[in-house]
């Protein structure tokens, strides 16, 4: 599929750890200010897939990749390429709310930080937690401990964090999948607001969530692409059978 | 019918056996530290009865067995604090440097190499580290500072910096390793890199148990006895001078116990009075360190 205003192209993307290959000669364009959901069977590989695009695979041994994945028309791994920055200009939220054992303050702040942001760093905070939909409830407490917050208020304040770096793309992880019917829905309107600013390409195992979130679906299968398109066409008339069956819970 | 009652009759009979035996196993470490607490609180006691508590502890002469005998340990603590000073020195940011390159920073293949070798480095018999300080640290020492005496403090600690090093590495590399993952992947996905993760999320997260490590670490150095009365001398010496010859209480005990003092007397009822207190001092640090590592549990859990 072709999308009108790439950010992320990926080009026949092999993903392996150690001998076993995980993903499967990819090739997907990610639109700039659209929400991608990739959708598929655990352990089909969506997790490996999003974590390459902002080299948070690096840390694992056994992991290499061969193909391109073009970000700003620049090889994200090539040899010039430093992951640091990289990080910084992609970001990621996972599947279990991660914030640091510090303030909800230093929670944001820190990122920026050590990216040495000039700015004003109250403005930075205030932004940010309103930005994650956080901000009323946790202004009065600004320096307690993030380990205080209920489980949906850490997922946001990674996802406030996340933001404060300013970053082009938002990768995230089955980002509500350990969080209640209503934290959950509160993520889910946030993504949609988030749409506007950011890019974000997440994953998730929850067809209605795919559904009601995504512009656009890609639906892996035993490490393949099998379907990639507009989430209403996937979602109402899919061309591939193995996708049709997958989002009418025939397997998986 | 029968037959099933009878199996888990002897399987019963089985279990208590088993269930014994194990009691008795705790039963014998729990017996042997009354015994020994015993031993040092009576024979301290009768001690104390002719030494009043203050001159033992702020007496500055430490002379039980020439007269007139004067029993101030002071000398000896300054000696021993000397030691766990000087190795803390070495052992503990050495110890923290070196899990942190462990855990943050080596590959796989550079860990499975350094590990082994620090386990060897803390299976060396104590009175090794000894002969090695005498015969190797003390010469180069005087190489590069004649005035240094033969016995030495300075030797002395580095030694026994070495021989602690291994446990710092090890347990702060645990506790470092015990930060969740996600905490790491968290602090990478913000853009950081291996040094700003390690100083600001890996090791504050990480802190009561590198704390606890020193604590356990600094405990081990001051019951150090073999290497220490080896490189150290036997010269009770109320000094900070690392390099002239000192003693430490667990070389004054050492001293005693193999020389000819006669059992029953003062003189041989000071070493349960300096072992009683070196007790004491170790006691209360691995208090401490239980204390802080289960702090530190709770706040992940
Ligand atoms: N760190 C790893 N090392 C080795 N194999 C892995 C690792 N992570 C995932 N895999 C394997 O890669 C495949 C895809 O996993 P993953 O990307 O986690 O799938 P998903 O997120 O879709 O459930 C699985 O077969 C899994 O076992
Ligand atoms: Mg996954």
């Amino acid at each position: 599929m072709v999308v009108n205003n790439p950010v992320l192209k990926i080009h026949n993307l092999n993903i392996r750890y150690g001998d076993s290959l995980a993903v499967k000669n990819c090739s997907v364009e990610i639109e700039k200010n659209k929400v991608t959901a990739i959708i598929g069977p655990s352990g089909c590989g969506k997790s490996t897939f999003l974590r390459t695009l902002n080299r948070m695979n690096d840390f694992i041994d056994s992991f290499s990749l061969d193909g391109q994945i073009l970000f700003d028309g620049v090889d994200i791994y090539d040899r010039q390429s430093d992951p640091v920055d990289i990080r910084r200009r992609i970001g990621m939220v996972f599947q279990k709310p991660n914030p640091f054992p510090k303030t909800i303050y230093k929670n944001i702040t820190w990122g920026p930080h050590i990216n040495g942001y000039k700015g004003n760093f109250d403005n930075l905070v205030e932004g940010s937690l309103k930005g994650a939909a956080l901000w009323d409830e946790v202004k009065d407490r600004l320096n307690e401990s993030a380990l205080s917050l209920s489980g949906g208020q850490q997922q946001r304040l990674c996802i406030a964090r996340c933001i404060a770096m300013q970053p082009e793309v938002i990768l995230m992880d089955e980002p509500a999948s350990a969080l209640d019917p209503k934290s959950t829905a509160h993520i889910e309107e946030l993504i949609t607001k988030l749409r506007k600013d950011y890019t974000i390409v997440i994953v998730t195992h929850n067809m209605q969530q795919a559904a009601r979130v995504s512009d656009y679906t890609l639906f892996l299968y035993e490490g393949e692409l099998i379907e990639y398109g507009i989430t209403k066409n996937i979602f109402t008339k899919p061309d591939n059978q193995q996708t049709e069956d997958y989002i009418t819970g025939r397997f998986g | 019918m029968f037959f099933r009652f009878s199996h888990s009759l002897s399987m019963k009979i089985k279990e208590r056996v088993i269930k014994s035996i194990l009691a008795l196993s705790a039963f014998i470490s729990i017996v042997t530290t009354l015994a020994i607490i015993g031993v040092l609180g009576r024979e301290s006691f009768t001690f104390f009865l002719t030494v009043p508590v203050t001159d033992f502890l702020f007496g500055t002469h430490w002379e039980p067995l020439l007269e007139p005998k004067s029993f101030g340990i002071l000398p000896l603590m300054a000696g021993t604090l000397l030691i766990v000073i000087g190795s803390g020195m070495i052992a503990l940011p050495v110890g923290l440097l070196t899990a942190i390159y462990l855990s943050e920073y080596a590959s796989n293949r550079t860990r499975e190499i350094i590990k082994p070798i620090l386990e060897i480095l803390a299976g060396i018999p104590t009175v090794v580290y000894g002969y090695f300080a005498l015969t190797f640290i003390t010469p180069v020492i005087r190489i590069v500072l004649p005035q240094t005496q033969i016995f030495n403090g300075l030797s002395a600690s580095i030694v026994v910096g070495i021989m602690i090093l291994p446990m710092v590495a090890s347990l702060c590399d645990d506790a470092i390793r015990s930060v969740p993952v996600t905490l790491r992947q968290g602090g990478y996905a913000l853009g950081a890199t291996p040094y700003e993760l390690t100083k600001s999320v890996t090791v504050p997260a990480a802190f009561s148990g590198i704390i606890a490590s020193f604590v356990l670490a600094i405990s081990r150095a001051f019951g150090e006895t073999m290497a220490v009365t080896l490189a150290a001398g036997a010269t009770p010496n109320l000094t900070l001078n690392p390099l002239e010859s000192i003693q430490t209480m667990t070389a004054y005990i050492v001293q005693v116990s193999l020389g000819d003092t006669p059992a029953g007397g003062i003189e041989y009822q000071t070493i349960f009075a300096v072992g009683g207190l070196l007790f004491i001092i170790t006691l209360i640090m691995n208090i401490a360190a239980n204390w802080i590592m289960n702090h530190y549990r709770e706040v992940y859990e």
